[in-house]
């Protein structure tokens, strides 16, 4: 589990996180959402120790990650896949890093395995990697500890499809095997996908955290029958308010046991009769950071 | 495919947490040596330096006159071009970790930065020693196959104390290399940081001290460079010359290594 609490780092004249606290639960994948320069990356970069914070505190499990005595072991963390020495080969850097946590030589030919980099490419210099290639290297840096905790910055940047299938696969694997993920990505389908709790952050600054079914929950129900009209002015009838859309439903906030009631009584056949949806991550996340975004989007 | 990361038994053991042994110093040490040369131009720094010593012996065998096919004027020959590349690879082992990024990687499996940067200091050591251990020895063998070939009497002119004072000469100026990449932790910077005190400076200094006569005694206190002269000429004999050297070590090295410690340790790593 991380735990983040009151977390500030001040820069001059600028505030890059601003009080922020959440927790990310094990056996749960939790989405760290925000736009450019929202502060998800500085967050991250306090949680293991990159950055000091200006107050406040980021632990894991309860401990302080600088306090970890082999945190490789406990955490695997990616934050960016390009930072590495550009002249080593992608297995030397596996193997630096797998000595450094005292773990057999082995471990390094089992995550380049895993993480479907072929044994010729292992052996080239990583200034000739692709961004995917250099993705997989670090989530294999990160798998490496077999740690209980991840925290991946934009891992599926890069990535082919077949990659990001495969990485949504993996994360979903290790939050069911009882391990703690914290993942942020621009992708917001992808984390629609996997992610069971939201953080989203904007200006530094918290401004939605919670389950992902909490956060989409949806808001009333959507009917349609062959005539809308006379469907709208049964709900009318029985005291639910509706409003006709325009592709032929009817949408309401009462739920479809009432909906579905008022229409048997009128004697109207419905053919579809369901929970309408969410308004989905993208809309809820553009609604949320409206007044931090760029581009000055109304949501 | 996940189902192969994870073995079984973790499912039970989450909550427990495993008993993780802390990093022991020896493996950083270790992983800091290999880290020197596991890139293509950390490699070629140590090949350069078998080579350079060999050609070096060779330019004396060849050019030189035969009163002057000495160990002391090998090992002079052999010494310039280490006194250039051993500080070299001081710097490099500080600054890739940022200039090459790499120090995300390292600063996160190592949080204690202190402990990773003293693992260098101990490794650039161990690489100054080794080096000079290879040169001297390279030296030797030339001295003793060149005059052996050429029919001269072979000259042992460098006392065991002269040979150490050399040694020391090159760790200073390593150290001197590894204050620069703590202190810029950038490799371009420290490289032209490294030949401006090596090689500017020394000569704005004999300039002042031609120009301003009361600095002319303070010079070998202040200057670098005159006490590193002294070392490599094996000349370094006096109290007083020791206390000149312990000067320009605490004014070029401890002072701005400590206060780069300090703002290392505090910086962040990006």
């Amino acid at each position: 589990m991380i735990t983040v609490e009151s977390l500030t780092r001040r820069y001059a004249g600028f505030t890059a996180v601003d009080n922020v606290s959440f927790t990310a639960q094990s056996g749960r994948v939790t989405g760290f959402l925000g736009p450019n320069g929202a502060g998800k990356s500085t967050t991250m970069r306090v949680m293991v120790g990159l950055t000091v914070p200006t107050s406040g505190s980021a632990t894991i499990d309860g401990v302080r990650f600088a306090d970890l005595p082999n945190p490789g072991l406990e955490v695997g963390v990616l934050l960016d896949a390009s930072a590495q020495h550009a002249g080593r080969t992608g297995r030397e850097i596996l193997t630096i890093a797998s000595d450094t946590m005292g773990l057999p030589r082995t471990r390094v030919d089992e995550m380049i395995q895993l993480v479907s980099l072929t044994p010729t490419e292992a052996k080239r210099r990583v200034r000739n990697y692709s961004l995917g290639m250099r993705q997989r290297l670090g989530i294999a840096t990160a798998l490496l500890g077999d740690p209980k905790v991840l925290i991946l910055d934009e891992p599926a940047n890069g990535l082919d499809p077949a990659g990001i299938r495969w990485m949504r696969d993996l994360l979903t694997g290790f939050a069911s095997q009882g391990g703690t993920v914290l993942l942020s990505s621009h992708l917001l389908h992808e984390i629609e996908v996997i992610a069971d709790d939201l953080v989203v952050i904007g200006n530094g600054k918290i401004v939605a955290s919670g389950s992902k079914e909490e956060l989409l929950a949806a808001a009333g129900t959507l009917a349609r029958s062959t005539s809308p009209r006379d469907l709208a002015h049964a709900l009318e009838q029985a005291g639910i308010p509706s409003t006709l859309a325009g592709d032929g439903s009817v949408r309401t906030d009462a739920d479809p046991a009432r909906v579905g009631a008022a229409a048997l009584t009128a004697g109207i056949a419905l053919t579809e009769l369901r929970s309408a949806e969410g308004a989905g991550l993208e809309d809820m996340f553009l609604s949320l950071t409206a007044d931090t975004q760029r581009e000055g989007v109304a949501a | 495919m996940t189902a192969t990361i994870i073995s079984p038994d973790t499912i039970e053991a989450a909550p427990a947490r495993r008993t993780v042994r802390p990093i022991p110093t020896t493996r950083l040490v270790k992983i800091e040596l290999r880290k020197m040369f596991n890139t293509r131009s950390g490699l070629w720094m140590l090949v350069s330096i078998g080579v350079l010593s060999v050609i070096a012996t060779g330019a004396v065998l060849t050019f030189a006159p035969d009163t002057a096919v000495t160990y002391g004027n090998i090992a002079k020959a052999i010494g310039f071009p280490m006194s250039v590349i051993l500080p070299m690879i001081a710097i490099l082992g500080v600054t890739s970790e940022w200039s090459q990024r790499s120090g995300l990687t390292t600063f996160t499996l190592v949080p204690s930065r202190g402990r990773v940067i003293g693992a260098k200091a101990s490794a650039t050591f161990v690489v100054g020693v080794v080096s000079m251990a290879v040169a001297f020895a390279v030296g030797a063998v030339g001295n003793l196959l060149g005059s052996t070939i050429m029919g001269l009497d072979t000259v042992w002119d460098v006392s065991v104390a002269a040979a150490a004072q050399i040694l020391l000469g090159n760790l200073v100026g390593m150290a001197i290399g590894f204050t620069l990449g703590v202190v810029l932790r950038n490799s371009a910077a420290a490289i032209v940081g490294y030949f401006v005190v090596s090689f500017v400076l020394p000569g704005i200094l004999a300039l002042l001290a031609l120009v301003r006569e009361w600095f002319l005694d303070l010079q070998p206190w202040i200057d670098w460079n005159y006490t590193q002269v002294q070392l490599f000429d094996g000349a370094t004999n006096t109290g007083k010359e020791w206390a000149m050297l312990g000067s320009t070590t605490m004014i070029w090295i401890v002072i701005p290594l400590g206060l780069g410690l300090l703002s290392l340790r505090r910086s962040e790593v990006k």
